[in-house]
């Protein structure tokens, strides 16, 4: 009998549990009435002087639809993508919204991680978008984000070095060099600061020499074409010739301390460092100080590569309603215009760029040129795996241990093991 | 839960026992059932712990042998998604991976390093652990102070000590140039060197490993009687004989134990070597494990038989040094 009791017990709790969970369910979503309710969580990337920006901008939904609670999770860039992944796939902590690097958006998608937004609210106004911007939302015919920011590479310069060393901010390679010569000469400074220690970075030079990583519609890599050589060798040659200063680690934070310190004149960066810079001795309450340029020519144009920020939902959340909803609000032309007017990243819309405090933006007026140059990168699922085969050659480039040549022909190589349908 | 477990285990066992005396006809009973009746209980008590083992070291080491015979990978193990479910179309092929992983120069290179890596690491650890305990296994005014001050590195977190010595390190702003700048001396470029990462990394190794040592040796010498050194002291041995003599030979069971640990911890230390230097400059310090994480974390989509083949290689490497170093030590006449 007593053993009957604890069973009764047991049925009970499990029973009351349940029903708890069932309570739970039932709150989340949309209930009968079509008023949006429950927890969204959102995963941010942005970095730490755009994070409490963002933070502010996402509880802002709250105030549109007060039965929601946004639960605001800060992920560093450089583990956002396994941990999503780990999440998504374990099928538990994962986000309801992803902010989505560009290149991560194929990837993801093809894993069946995120749900497709045709015909949700998600997509709103979807031809005010940048065309470039929207492209790195579609695999497969389908759209799986909605862009936030787009970005690109530029030149960071120091007006008042430059100014003092009598030299213009420098359109190609060979006039960052000699102006490197003079700046070195004038205040004993070194000019540029080359990434050595990011693989994306390549991608400027690479696309200067007029190459190209892959040729997706072809199905052929083209990184070993002499173009990638080159890039390799114009790297190099700054380096060598004491144009440019470079680290194989913790490039990105030497660079910009180097940078808002007046150690160096010129940086490759993106709209994302133009907060941290504007921080430094150099810029603090010196605003105008910060030049920005498009990147430096090489030898056949001036192009960097497109990047930027999407946002996504997660295929198995349990509040898809209102994740729609959060990122249709995120990616709005109000929210995209806050961004540009606190942090000046640039906006995906058309139409946010007719806005007069975004046409105002000195920062936006340097990049928005420089974005619509951009080169489109190959937005399929290995896109992210394109990076590492460039990052160990860069090193052993850079160094001097393997030539130019044979470094671009090992990251064909790789690749050519890596997309096993590519020639 | 662990009642539960133990109890299913027990019954199978007496099971197991009840089929084994069968043609024994019930006379003399089978070992087995002689063993369980007397020892039932320490059967009990260790069931929960075989369960538990099993569970989180059983289950994952069969799945990682079952998983290097295939091509999983991230697109197509199964997975759920919310509602969707998608089933698993990895199919089987054989030792394909383990082939691919030995026939490739990147595992050979890989592996000399993660050697050197470990000899020097375990070596260098080991002597200066040897000489400090020495040191401190005297009496000497604040002995507790240096005995505090040296298992320090030990009791931070070795996240926060990796990362502190990044910042030392670093070639443009770290303390460690910036002092040798004042004396005149060009800067080293700690992490952005081959040689130069590689020297780093096993300095911040060996420094976050001697307090292990330290302990263990203070130990050892503590259970070595004072009376041999008397003794040896009045036939007129010298301090490096007494140390030869008496000190090392009564070292020995200890040093061999934590020569092995040492020797597995540093084969396989993952967040030194990552948090560091992520392998570089280039691939010049990755070792082993760093880089079946890159083939299982870096790569998209992420491939789980090739990162499975690698840790099976490490494995068997491991057991491999383990089983020889055991002989090794048994034909030299130690009881481990």
């Amino acid at each position: 009998m007593r053993r009957g009791i604890a069973a009764t017990a047991l049925v009970a709790a499990l029973a009351l549990t349940a029903a708890a969970c069932g309570g739970d369910d039932s709150d989340s979503g949309k209930k009968s009435s079509g008023k949006l309710s429950g927890t969204v969580t959102f995963w941010d990337t942005s970095n730490d002087a755009e994070k409490g920006t963002y933070e502010k901008l996402a509880k802002g939904f709250e105030d549109l639809h007060p039965d929601v609670k946004v639960n605001y999770v800060s992920v560093a860039f450089g583990e956002a993508n396994a941990k999503f992944k780990n999440a998504a796939g374990g099928n538990s902590g994962a986000p309801d919204v992803m902010r989505t690097e560009v290149a991560w958006v194929a990837d993801f998608a093809n894993l069946g991680y995120l749900a497709p937004l045709e015909g949700t609210p998600a997509l709103d106004k979807a031809d005010d978008y940048l065309p470039q911007a929207a492209a790195s939302t579609k695999f497969k015919g389908k759209t799986y984000a909605a862009p936030q920011t787009i970005d690109t590479l530029a030149l960071f310069y120091n007006k008042k070095m430059l100014k003092d060393a009598g030299v213009e901010a420098p359109k190609t390679i060979d006039e960052v060099k000699s102006a490197a010569k003079k700046i070195k000469s004038k205040s004993g400074k070194t000019g540029l600061y080359l990434r050595g220690d990011d693989p994306y970075y390549y991608l400027p030079y690479l696309y200067g020499e007029g190459g190209d990583l892959l040729d997706t519609k072809n199905k052929k890599v083209t990184v070993d074409d002499p173009q990638g050589a080159a890039a390799f060798k114009v790297m190099k040659d700054l380096v060598d010739s004491k144009a440019a200063t470079t680290d194989a680690s913790d490039g990105y934070n030497n660079q910009l301390n180097a940078f808002k310190d007046g150690d160096v004149a010129m940086a490759l960066d993106g709209p994302w460092s133009i907060e941290g810079a504007l921080q430094g001795k150099e810029f603090k309450g010196d605003k105008d100080n910060l030049g920005i340029a498009p990147v430096p020519g090489g030898s056949d144009r001036q192009a960097s590569p497109q990047g930027g920020w999407n946002l996504a939902a997660y295929a198995g959340s349990k509040n898809l309603d209102a994740s729609y909803e959060f990122i249709k609000y995120m990616s709005s032309a109000k929210v995209q215009q806050q961004t540009t007017e606190k942090l000046s990243l640039l906006p995906t819309r058309t139409s946010v760029y007719d806005v007069q405090s975004v046409k105002d933006n000195q920062m936006v007026q340097f990049f928005k040129p420089a974005v619509d140059k951009s080169v489109e990168r190959p937005w399929i699922p290995q896109a992210n795996a394109l990076f590492e085969p460039i990052r160990l050659q860069m090193e052993k480039v850079l160094s001097g241990k393997t030539s130019p040549e044979d470094g671009a022909k090992s990251v064909g190589d790789a690749y050519r093991k890596l997309l096993k349908d590519y020639k | 839960m662990a009642v539960d477990s133990s109890q299913s285990l027990a019954k199978a066992a007496g099971a197991q026992g009840a089929r084994g005396r069968g043609p024994r006809t019930g006379k003399t009973p089978g070992r087995l059932r002689r063993s369980l009746s007397t020892h039932w209980y320490a059967w009990a008590m260790v069931a929960p712990v075989v369960a538990v083992i099993g569970v989180i070291i059983g289950y994952p080491l069969v799945r990682g042998l079952y998983l290097s015979t295939t091509d999983a990978n991230e697109a197509n193990v199964e997975r759920t998604i919310g509602v969707n479910h998608i089933p698993a179309t990895y199919k089987s092929v054989g030792l394909d991976n383990y082939t691919a992983v030995l026939s490739d120069g990147i595992f050979w290179d890989r592996l000399t390093w993660t050697i050197i890596w470990t000899v020097s690491c375990v070596a260098i650890s080991f002597t200066l652990g040897l000489v400090l305990a020495n040191m401190l296994n005297r009496k000497l005014a604040g002995r507790s102070l240096y005995r505090m001050a040296l298992i320090l590195p030990w009791a931070v977190p070795a996240f926060v000590s990796v990362f502190t010595w990044r910042l030392l390190f670093n070639e443009k702003n770290g303390i460690l140039n910036k002092i040798l700048a004042g004396g005149g001396i060009d800067a080293i470029p700690w992490l952005n060197d081959p040689t130069w990462a590689k020297l780093s990394v096993i300095t911040v190794n060996v420094w976050l490993g001697v307090p292990f040592m330290l302990v263990a040796m203070l130990g050892g010498l503590q259970s070595i009687p004072g009376e041999l050194y008397e003794a040896a002291e009045m036939d007129g041995a010298n301090a490096w004989q007494r140390f030869r003599h008496i000190t090392l030979p009564g070292l020995r069971t200890v040093s061999s134990t934590v020569i092995l640990i040492s020797g597995i911890w540093t084969f396989n230390m993952f967040p030194v070597i990552f948090l560091l230097t992520r392998g570089g400059p280039g691939d010049a310090t990755e070792i082993l494990v760093t880089y079946a994480y890159r083939l299982s974390f870096v790569v998209s989509p992420r491939d789980f038989a090739g990162s499975a083949a690698w840790g099976v290689i490490i494995l068997l490497l491991l057991s491999l040094f383990a089983v020889v170093y055991r002989r090794a030590l048994r034909k030299q006449g130690e009881v481990w």
